[in-house]
C-alpha cells in the first residue's frame, strides 16, 4: 500500500439555511495515496462535490466548514492563512469543476486562460517560452497547438473539456480533483476524455480524486471506490473488491440498479429517498430505504469499519 | 394496421440562409422516413451522439421544427396544415417527455399546475373533485403517492419524482404516442430504473408507443424492442434491438458499444484503442460515409459515395459498405426491419 499524501480527518461541512443547518458532510474520514485513482460514488445531494469544494477551501456561505483538518503532506490546509491557500490551489491541488467547459472565459482565447494561472503563480517566462509550455499543454491532452489561438466557442464540448484538464495540470498538481468530468459528453467522447486524463495523471504521478454517479465510470476507472450516502461513506473499498462483492446493502442496490447489455429483465431502482440533512435522522441514515434493517440499525449509528483487508463498511451487518 | 405518424423523406438543414452569409448549412438530419403505426404499440429507440439529429427527429415529429424538404404526416395529414379538430386530436395522440426535469416547471407554482392544465385544455373532468380523482389516480400509476407530491412546490421533490411527474402528466392525456428525448440522463443512476419501468408499463398497460430518444444504449436495450443507430443525420444500423446491440455489423454502433463504460473490472475499457478523435476533430469530410474517418475498416469506395443500406439480416440493416454483397434496404422502407413483436416479448 502507497503512503498518502492527503489525509482527511472528521471533516464536517454544514450549509447554514433559514430552516437549520443542512449537514452536508458529516465527520468523514479517508485519505488519498501516491498516484491513487480514488472514486467518489453517491446519489446527489450525498456530499461528494461538497467535499471536492471542502478539500480546496472554496465552501462559499452558506456553507461553511465546522471542523476537520485536511493534511497534505501532513500539514493542514485548513491552517493556512488564505493567501497560502491560494498557492496551493492549481500548484498542489488542481480542479477541474463540473461543468468545467462552461466556465471558459467566452471572450478570451484558450491560450490566454490556459497561462493565467501559470502567470499568477509566478513563473516568469518569455513570451516566447510561454507559447512553447501552452502548446505543450495543449499536446499533452491530445489537442494541436493551432487550438491555443481559438476561441472556446469555436470548440467541441470534449475539446473544451481536455483544454479545462490543460489547465488544471499546467503547474504539475500532486492531486487532480474532477468533479463530473464527463457528465455532459457522450460516452464515445467520454471515453477519450478520461483516456487523456488518466494518461496525463500518470505522467505527472499525480493522484486523482474523480467523482461522479456512474458506477460502469468508476469500475473502468477508479483503484479504489468510497460510495457516500447522506454526508457519510457507507463503503470505500478496492474497486475490484466492491464489483465482486459489494458488502454495504446500498452498494449492493445501486450496483444492482445498473442497466447492463447482458441481461435484460425487470429493471431494479431504489425505493425511497435519501433522509433530509436537516435532521439527521438517529441510527443508520439509509435504514429507511435498506432491505436488511435490523432493530439496532434504529437506534445506532453504524461507524465505519475495516471488515476486511482495505474495505472500509458502514453497517451492523458487519 | 393504421399509421400514427409517418416521418416521409424529411431532410432538416440548419442554417444557409443569406444572413450569416454560409455557403452551406449543417445538414442535421438527412433524408429520413419512419412509420409510427397505432396498432401495435411499438418502443424504438434513437440513438447517437450529439449532433446525430436524434432530437430533431422529436422536434419534427412534434411539430417544433419544420423539415427543409420531405414531411411529417399525422394520420395520413401533413401536420404543418392540420385542419383545427385534427390538430387538437394530435396534439393529444403525440406527447412529448424532456431531459430536464428541472427546467419544465415554473417555481412559482406548485406541481399541481402542470397536470390541471391540460385536465382543463382538454376538459378532462366535469368538476374540481373530477380532476382531483384523475390526477390521483395518474400519480399512483407512475408509481408515485399523491399525498407527497399534490400541492408541493417544485423544489420541494427530488429529481426522479420531478421526472415521473411528467410521466404522469404524458399519461393523463391518454396519447397514442409518447417521445422520450433523454428522459433520465439528468437523473440519479438509482433512480433511472424506476423512471424506466415506469415508462415501460404504460406501453404494457396502456399500448402507447414510445419513442425513446437516448445517447445510452445500455437504457435503450433494456426497454426497447426495435432501436435506430444514427450518425450525423443518417441511420447507420436499424432493426431489433437484441440484434444490433449483441451483434452489431456497423463498425460506428460497434464503437458506440465499445465505449460503454462497463461495471465490471474485469472487462476493461482500455483493451482496444480508438481510431480517429472526435473530440479533437474540427472538420468532417462530406463525400462518401461521414463515419470514414473513424472507421477501422475505412476502404476506398467509403470515400467516393455515401453507403446506402444494406438488408443484413430480417430484422436489421446497415448502412456500411461491408455488408455491400446483400440487398439494398429503401430509407422509405425501415419498417420492414423494424420487427413488431408481440407485447408479451418485451
Amino acid at each position: 500500500m502507497k503512503p498518502a499524501i492527503l489525509e482527511v480527518r472528521d471533516l464536517t461541512v454544514h450549509y447554514h439555511t433559514s430552516r437549520g443547518a443542512v449537514q452536508a458532510v458529516n465527520a468523514v474520514n479517508f485519505d488519498i495515496r501516491e498516484g491513487e485513482r480514488l472514486g467518489l460514488v453517491g446519489e446527489s445531494g450525498s456530499g461528494k462535490s461538497t467535499i471536492a469544494l471542502a478539500l480546496l477551501r472554496l465552501i462559499r456561505p452558506p456553507g461553511r466548514i465546522e471542523s476537520g483538518q485536511v493534511l497534505l503532506d501532513g500539514a493542514d490546509l485548513m491552517e493556512l492563512s488564505e493567501e497560502e491557500m491560494r498557492e496551493t490551489r492549481l500548484a498542489e491541488i488542481a480542479l477541474v469543476a463540473q461543468g468545467a467547459m462552461n466556465s471558459l472565459n467566452p471572450v478570451a482565447r484558450i491560450k490566454a486562460q490556459l497561462l493565467d494561472g501559470l502567470k499568477d503563480h509566478g513563473d516568469q517566462l518569455s513570451s516566447r517560452a510561454l507559447d512553447d509550455r501552452a502548446g505543450e499543454l495543449l499536446n499533452s491532452v491530445g489537442l494541436r497547438r493551432e487550438v491555443a489561438h481559438m476561441f472556446p466557442h469555436e470548440l467541441s464540448g470534449g475539446m473544451k473539456q481536455r483544454v479545462c484538464i490543460a489547465i488544471a495540470i499546467s503547474l504539475r498538481p500532486r492531486l487532480i480533483i474532477a468533479d463530473e468530468p464527463t457528465s455532459a459528453l457522450d460516452v464515445v467522447v467520454q471515453r477519450q476524455v478520461m483516456d487523456t486524463l488518466l494518461k496525463v495523471q500518470e505522467e505527472l504521478g499525480a493522484s486523482v480524486l474523480l467523482i461522479g454517479h456512474d458506477m460502469g465510470l468508476m469500475a473502468q476507472v477508479a483503484d479504489r471506490v468510497g460510495i457516500m450516502y447522506a454526508g457519510n461513506f457507507a463503503e470505500v473499498s478496492q474497486a475490484v473488491d466492491l464489483f465482486r462483492e459489494p458488502l454495504h446493502p446500498y452498494s449492493q442496490l445501486l450496483i444492482k440498479s445498473l442497466p447492463s447489455l447482458e441481461d435484460k429483465g425487470t429493471l431494479q431502482g431504489i425505493p425511497g429517498l435519501p433522509p433530509s440533512l436537516l435532521e439527521r435522522p438517529i441510527g443508520c441514515a439509509f435504514r429507511a430505504r435498506c432491505p436488511k434493517a435490523f432493530d439496532r440499525c434504529v437506534t445506532e449509528e453504524p461507524l465505519l469499519r475495516e471488515v476486511q483487508p482495505d474495505r472500509l463498511i458502514s453497517c451492523h451487518l458487519y | 394496421m393504421s399509421e400514427l405518424i409517418e416521418v416521409r423523406n424529411a431532410t432538416k438543414v440548419f442554417g444557409g440562409g443569406r444572413l450569416f452569409r454560409q455557403k452551406t448549412g449543417l445538414v442535421a438530419l438527412h433524408d429520413f422516413s419512419l412509420t409510427i403505426t397505432e396498432e401495435p404499440p411499438t418502443i424504438t429507440a434513437i440513438v447517437g451522439e450529439s449532433g446525430s439529429g436524434k432530437t430533431t427527429i422529436a422536434r419534427l415529429i412534434l411539430g417544433l421544427a419544420s423539415p427543409t424538404s420531405g414531411a411529417v404526416l399525422y394520420r395520413g395529414k401533413d401536420i404543418q396544415n392540420l385542419a383545427r379538430g385534427d390538430r387538437l386530436q394530435y396534439l393529444r395522440d403525440v406527447q412529448v417527455i424532456l431531459q430536464d426535469p428541472y427546467e419544465v416547471y415554473n417555481p412559482f407554482y406548485k406541481v399541481d399546475h402542470v397536470l390541471k392544465t391540460p385536465i382543463k385544455k382538454f376538459h378532462l373532468a366535469k368538476s374540481g373533485a373530477q380532476t382531483q380523482a384523475l390526477m390521483e389516480q395518474t400519480l399512483n400509476a407512475v408509481g408515485l403517492r399523491p399525498e407527497e407530491t399534490l400541492g408541493r412546490h417544485p423544489h420541494q421533490l427530488s429529481g426522479g419524482q420531478r421526472q415521473r411527474i411528467m410521466v404522469a402528466r404524458a399519461l393523463l392525456i391518454q396519447p397514442r404516442l409518447i417521445i422520450a428525448d433523454e428522459p433520465v440522463s439528468m437523473v440519479d443512476a438509482s433512480l433511472r430504473a424506476t423512471i424506466l419501468e415506469s415508462l415501460r408499463a404504460l406501453h404494457l398497460d396502456f399500448g402507447i408507443s414510445m419513442l425513446y430518444i437516448t445517447h445510452d444504449l445500455t437504457t435503450a436495450y433494456q426497454i426497447c424492442q426495435n432501436i435506430i443507430v444514427l450518425y450525423r443525420g443518417e441511420v447507420a444500423e436499424v432493426g431489433n434491438v437484441d440484434l444490433v446491440v449483441k451483434k452489431s455489423l456497423h463498425p460506428y454502433t460497434q464503437l458506440l458499444i465499445n465505449s460503454i463504460p462497463v461495471p465490471d473490472t474485469n472487462h476493461s475499457w482500455h483493451q482496444e484503442k480508438l481510431k480517429g478523435d472526435p473530440a479533437a476533430q474540427v472538420t468532417v469530410s462530406t463525400q462518401g460515409c461521414k463515419f470514414a474517418d473513424r472507421c477501422p475498416h475505412v476502404m476506398d469506395i467509403c470515400r467516393a459515395e455515401a453507403p446506402p443500406l444494406f438488408r443484413t439480416d430480417d430484422g436489421r440493416a446497415a448502412a456500411c459498405f461491408l455488408y455491400r454483397d446483400r440487398p439494398r434496404l429503401e430509407e422509405t422502407e425501415l419498417e420492414q426491419v423494424l420487427a413488431v413483436p408481440a407485447l408479451a416479448a418485451v
